[in-house]
């Protein structure tokens, strides 16, 4: 792609993003959601999360692979279950993931 | 109002670890986007402007894998789609015009989003902005780090990067199930978003997976569990 081209996807991706955070609270504007809506806004997090935690752990691209990646996750997880704070955590997970692809785990 | 402004100081409390973590994801960022394709200025603008990870990668991956314009700002789109979600439920706890409240809504971020969520429907606004003001300048400034520093961190998976955001996500998952989230719904959201990965393009299966809350309709107002 040209760099002139690289700019037009750069300021389309720009509108769009503003476009999608802004149409919630530009459609609804000052109203109340109803009720029953709210009882599904309280729900949305723990969907929401546990999506992006099982594609950005799991998914390349279209392919599922439970390698090296997995297993820093994993091992993150469990800190954080046993209460860990957030950087110990991180940096397990990290750690294990290199470790295991420097061995030849993908 | 000193609640606001407490709202705000333990928004950047909050927000000023992660953004370290931010900025780790923003260098491997600006460093993928020139070596895609992009120049330096054209990733740091990229960040400046969108402030949207995932759908910023989605978009750099495009152009980097010789696709065009049109799949490149779809894959992004659909990649952001969730904050769409997110929007209509952070909509009311907003304040102002239609137009003040959609440039607040330009603050979320999923962490900020999740951190602000009080866990019966409503946000705490200004811990929003306090929350997402550090992490944009970790963004912006991880991005021009990589993509002017040349290579300054090398190749991003040897290092194990990729396993930063899937356990930060899992932190916040963690903490909302220990509070008014619902163990059913995170497991079935992870299940749908899983099945849906080899069959979708990337960003569709979180949408979807965001349907499953959908069953908050069938209870009566907030509460639910």
């Amino acid at each position: 792609m040209s760099e002139a081209g690289v700019w037009l996807v750069i300021v389309a991706v720009a509108v769009l993003t503003a476009l999608i955070k802004g149409a919630g609270p530009l459609v609804l504007g000052s109203r109340q959601l109803p009720p029953r809506l709210v009882g599904v806004i309280v729900l949305l997090p723990s969907a929401l999360l546990a999506a992006l935690v099982v594609t950005t752990a799991l998914a390349d691209g279209q392919a599922i692979r439970i390698g090296a990646t997995a297993a820093g996750v994993a091992t993150g997880g469990v800190l954080l279950l046993v209460r860990a704070p957030l950087v110990a955590a991180v940096v397990a997970a990290v750690l294990v993931t290199a470790g295991l692809r420097a061995l030849g785990v993908a | 109002m000193p609640g606001d402004r407490d709202s705000l100081r333990r928004g950047l409390r909050l927000g000023v670890p992660i953004s370290l973590v931010i900025g780790l994801v923003a260098i491997t960022f600006g460093t993928i986007g020139v070596d895609m394709g992009l120049t330096p200025l054209q990733a740091l603008v990229m960040s400046a402007l969108v402030y949207a990870a995932s759908g910023q990668i989605a978009a750099v991956t495009v152009i980097g894998s010789g696709g065009g314009l049109l799949p490149a700002v779809l894959a992004s789109g659909l990649m952001n789609s969730r904050f769409l979600a997110m929007g209509l439920a952070l909509a009311p706890s907003l304040t102002g015009g239609r137009l003040r409240r959609a440039a607040q809504g330009q603050a979320v971020v999923d962490t900020s989003w999740a951190m602000a969520n009080n866990g019966d429907g409503t946000f705490d606004r200004w811990l929003l902005f306090g929350s997402s003001a550090p992490q944009y300048v970790a963004w912006v400034g991880g991005t021009a780090l990589g993509a002017y520093g040349g290579g300054l961190i090398g190749d991003v998976d040897a290092l194990g990067l990729d396993a930063v955001f899937p356990v930060f996500f899992l932190s916040l998952l963690i903490g909302e199930l220990r509070g008014n989230g619902s163990r059913v719904i995170a497991l079935a959201g992870g299940v749908v978003a899983l099945a849906l990965v080899p069959l979708t393009p990337p960003g569709v299966p979180v949408l979807a997976a965001s349907a499953v809350a959908l069953v908050g309709l069938r209870r009566r107002g907030g509460g639910a569990r």
